[in-house]
């Protein structure tokens, strides 16, 4: 099993009153799975995927990623968890504006310690996978929205990481655009990488193999998708 | 390998952000500026001032100690108090000459300020020395030309002279001034020497100067009132001390002065002038350090503020490098270094600022104002406390954030 989440709780304290975020979450997914979160806003949607992103520890539970125990992990542990193991592609981007999108790509690598030479080859890799060999040297402004979710894709691909975590990743694109990141998805996936994807829209959720529904902090159903 | 990684993109990430807001890095780094180039500025003067001291001093020697009625530093009640001593006489010299075992040269000595002539040549304010054969040792006078006086010479009272360098310049422009008699204050006396140049002293011109044998400086310039000043020199400076106290004591045995009674003579002496110098130049340096010190931390608060600012605009590029596996650590060094680079671009242009503004000083004042290596140690020692002590806050608040949160920063 690469993700096994057993009895999974959030319990966030707002001055003294506790809110529970997740109730107990249970789920395991396998390598190269394709695994699509959804749930209205409220349901801990985005404390699970936070959770799975190793951005955030549980209150209560285990969570195995890889046979690592990340349940308890300091701030340090979980920051080479996710270096190591997740690759994160966000609604917003979340490209450092500055920074070309070949320094961009190059950054999780920068974190592992990977010498400069060796990080570039890579990083230009990763930008001809997701189809950017020609706009490596551009700054994120100079890019329109799809090709700035490219460059985020690279970013995630690059380390070779166990999961591929989406969170709305065509949130911020037009129909067309959103279709085209959703192919290369469905591209990596058939590559071997295991993808999670969060999102609130059907038509995006059916793109994966298996949709898991949250509700108030439950897993309110979790079935494979049948019609492709 | 890792952190070296680390550190040039840190190195990196702080150019970056310099360049980006350059109005800003500059208005920053114009604190540190301002603090450097003061403090090194101050110290330069100081320093200068110091230098130019010792050079000023180094005419009094440091084996010679002068038995004279009032000591050189003394507040107006000393002087009242000191008035009536009784003066010191060319007797005592001798007595003291051959009482002390310290004791290389004893020469007793007697001042005037008198017109100078040669033909129709005049130079006023000569100085006029009234002394034995041993103050050639004593004061350092070598003739370069010709001879000093001789023992036979003070005590036949001849009316020969050694005169200064400036003297023969002025009065013997083309002529060697060896034989010839020129007139001082109204007698004439024969140049049997010029002495070799001395430069000055608090002023003072030492090369215009005039020595002729005390017992005609006596019956010529008159002796009553006037109290000898006597030079004793010592072998080895280290004899000083122990020379103070023989001398101390012939003086008291000659004065006659019993156990009860203070002593009604001063012996000076070189070191007294440096530590009333040093008492009051570390007046000097506490105020410079004062200053240095308030315009530093002024400058440091700035940075500490431009951190703080820039942690708040950078929390998202925080949470995304966190996202992405930064840690805690490499978030810190990234602004840590960013405060070490304004402060040491601050510091390397305060340090040239303060060789301008040093030689500035020196080329338009009589202010000496010196600067060495050392400026670049110091310079060093600002970098790493100013960027660090300042960095410090901020870079941890920076790295202490939460990755979530940062994340969700708008």
């Amino acid at each position: 099993m690469l993700i096994e989440l057993q009895s999974i709780e959030k319990i966030y304290e707002i001055g003294t009153v506790k809110v529970p975020a997740l109730k107990g979450i249970n789920v395991t997914v396998d390598k190269n799975e394709y695994v699509a979160i959804m749930g209205p806003s409220g349901s801990g949607k985005s404390t699970l995927m936070n959770i799975v992103g190793c951005l955030d520890t549980p209150s209560n539970g285990t969570y195995m990623l890889n046979d690592n125990n990340v349940s308890d992990m300091s701030d340090d542990e979980l920051a080479e968890i996710r270096n190591r193991e997740i690759g994160f592609v966000f609604q917003t981007f979340n490209l450092l504006p500055r920074a070309s999108a070949l320094h961009n790509v190059e950054l999780p690598l920068i974190y592992n310690g990977t010498p400069a030479t060796k990080r570039r080859k890579q990083a230009e890799e990763a930008l001809d996978r997701v189809g950017l060999g020609d706009r490596m040297h551009h700054k994120p402004n100079e890019l329109s929205g799809g090709q700035r979710q490219r460059v985020a894709i690279a970013r995630a691909l690059v380390n070779d990481p166990s999961i591929i975590l989406a969170d709305e990743p065509t949130g911020n694109l037009d129909s067309r655009t959103g279709e085209e990141i959703m192919e290369i998805f469905e591209d990596l996936h058939d590559g071997g990488n295991t993808i999670i994807l969060v999102t609130h829209e059907e038509y995006i959720a059916e793109h994966s193999d298996r949709i898991i529904r949250l509700r108030d902090g439950l897993v309110e159903r979790d079935e494979a998708v049948h019609e492709r | 390998m890792r952190i070296l990684i680390y550190i040039s993109e840190s190195f990196k990430i702080a150019f970056e952000a310099l360049r980006a807001y350059k109005m800003r890095s500059v208005l920053t780094t114009l604190g540190i500026v301002i603090g450097v180039t003061t403090v090194i500025t101050i110290v330069a003067l100081i320093q200068g001032l110091n230098k130019s001291f010792a050079n000023q001093l180094s005419a009094i020697g440091t084996t010679t100690l002068y038995i004279q009625k009032f000591p050189w530093i003394m507040n107006d009640k000393q002087f009242f108090a000191f008035r009536n001593r009784p003066n010191l006489k060319v007797e005592d010299a001798e007595r003291l000459k051959s009482m002390s075992k310290l004791a290389v040269a004893v020469a007793p000595t007697l001042f005037t300020g008198k017109t100078t002539k040669y033909k129709e040549r005049n130079l006023e304010g000569t100085f006029i020395v009234g002394t034995t054969t041993d103050y050639m040792e004593t004061s350092n006078v070598i003739p370069e030309f010709g001879r000093f006086l001789s023992e036979s010479d003070v005590n036949h009272r001849r009316p020969l002279c050694l005169i200064g360098s400036d003297v023969a310049e002025k009065l013997f422009p083309d002529e060697d001034p060896i034989g010839k008699r020129i007139t001082v204050g109204g007698r004439r006396f024969k140049v049997i020497g010029v002495a070799e140049k001395k430069g000055s002293m608090f002023g003072q011109n030492l090369d215009q100067v005039i020595v002729i044998p005390i017992g005609i400086f006596q019956t010529a310039f008159g002796a009553r009132f006037r109290s000898v000043d006597i030079e004793v020199k010592v072998a080895r400076p280290e004899e000083l001390d122990d020379a103070e106290i023989e001398l101390t004591g012939i003086m008291r045995r000659i004065r006659g002065l019993t156990s009860d009674e203070e002593d009604n003579f001063s012996i000076n002496k070189q070191s007294q002038l440096m530590e009333t110098y040093k008492s009051l130049t570390s007046t000097l340096w506490a105020v410079a350090i004062g200053v240095g010190a308030i315009s530093l931390l002024v400058g440091g608060i700035g940075i500490m503020n431009i951190l703080l600012v820039s942690v708040t605009e950078r929390t998202r590029e925080i949470g995304i490098r966190k996202a992405l596996g930064a840690r805690r650590f490499d978030i810190m060094m990234q602004f840590l270094i960013e405060s070490l680079m304004i402060c040491a671009i601050g510091v390397a242009i305060g340090i040239a600022l303060a060789i301008g503004v040093a030689k500035f000083i020196a080329s338009t004042t009589p202010l000496p104002a010196s600067i060495t290596a050392w400026v670049a140690f110091l310079g060093l020692g600002f970098v790493l406390t100013i960027g660090l002590f300042f960095g410090i806050y901020p870079a941890r608040k920076a790295a202490r954030l939460n990755p979530i949160e940062a994340l969700r920063y708008e």
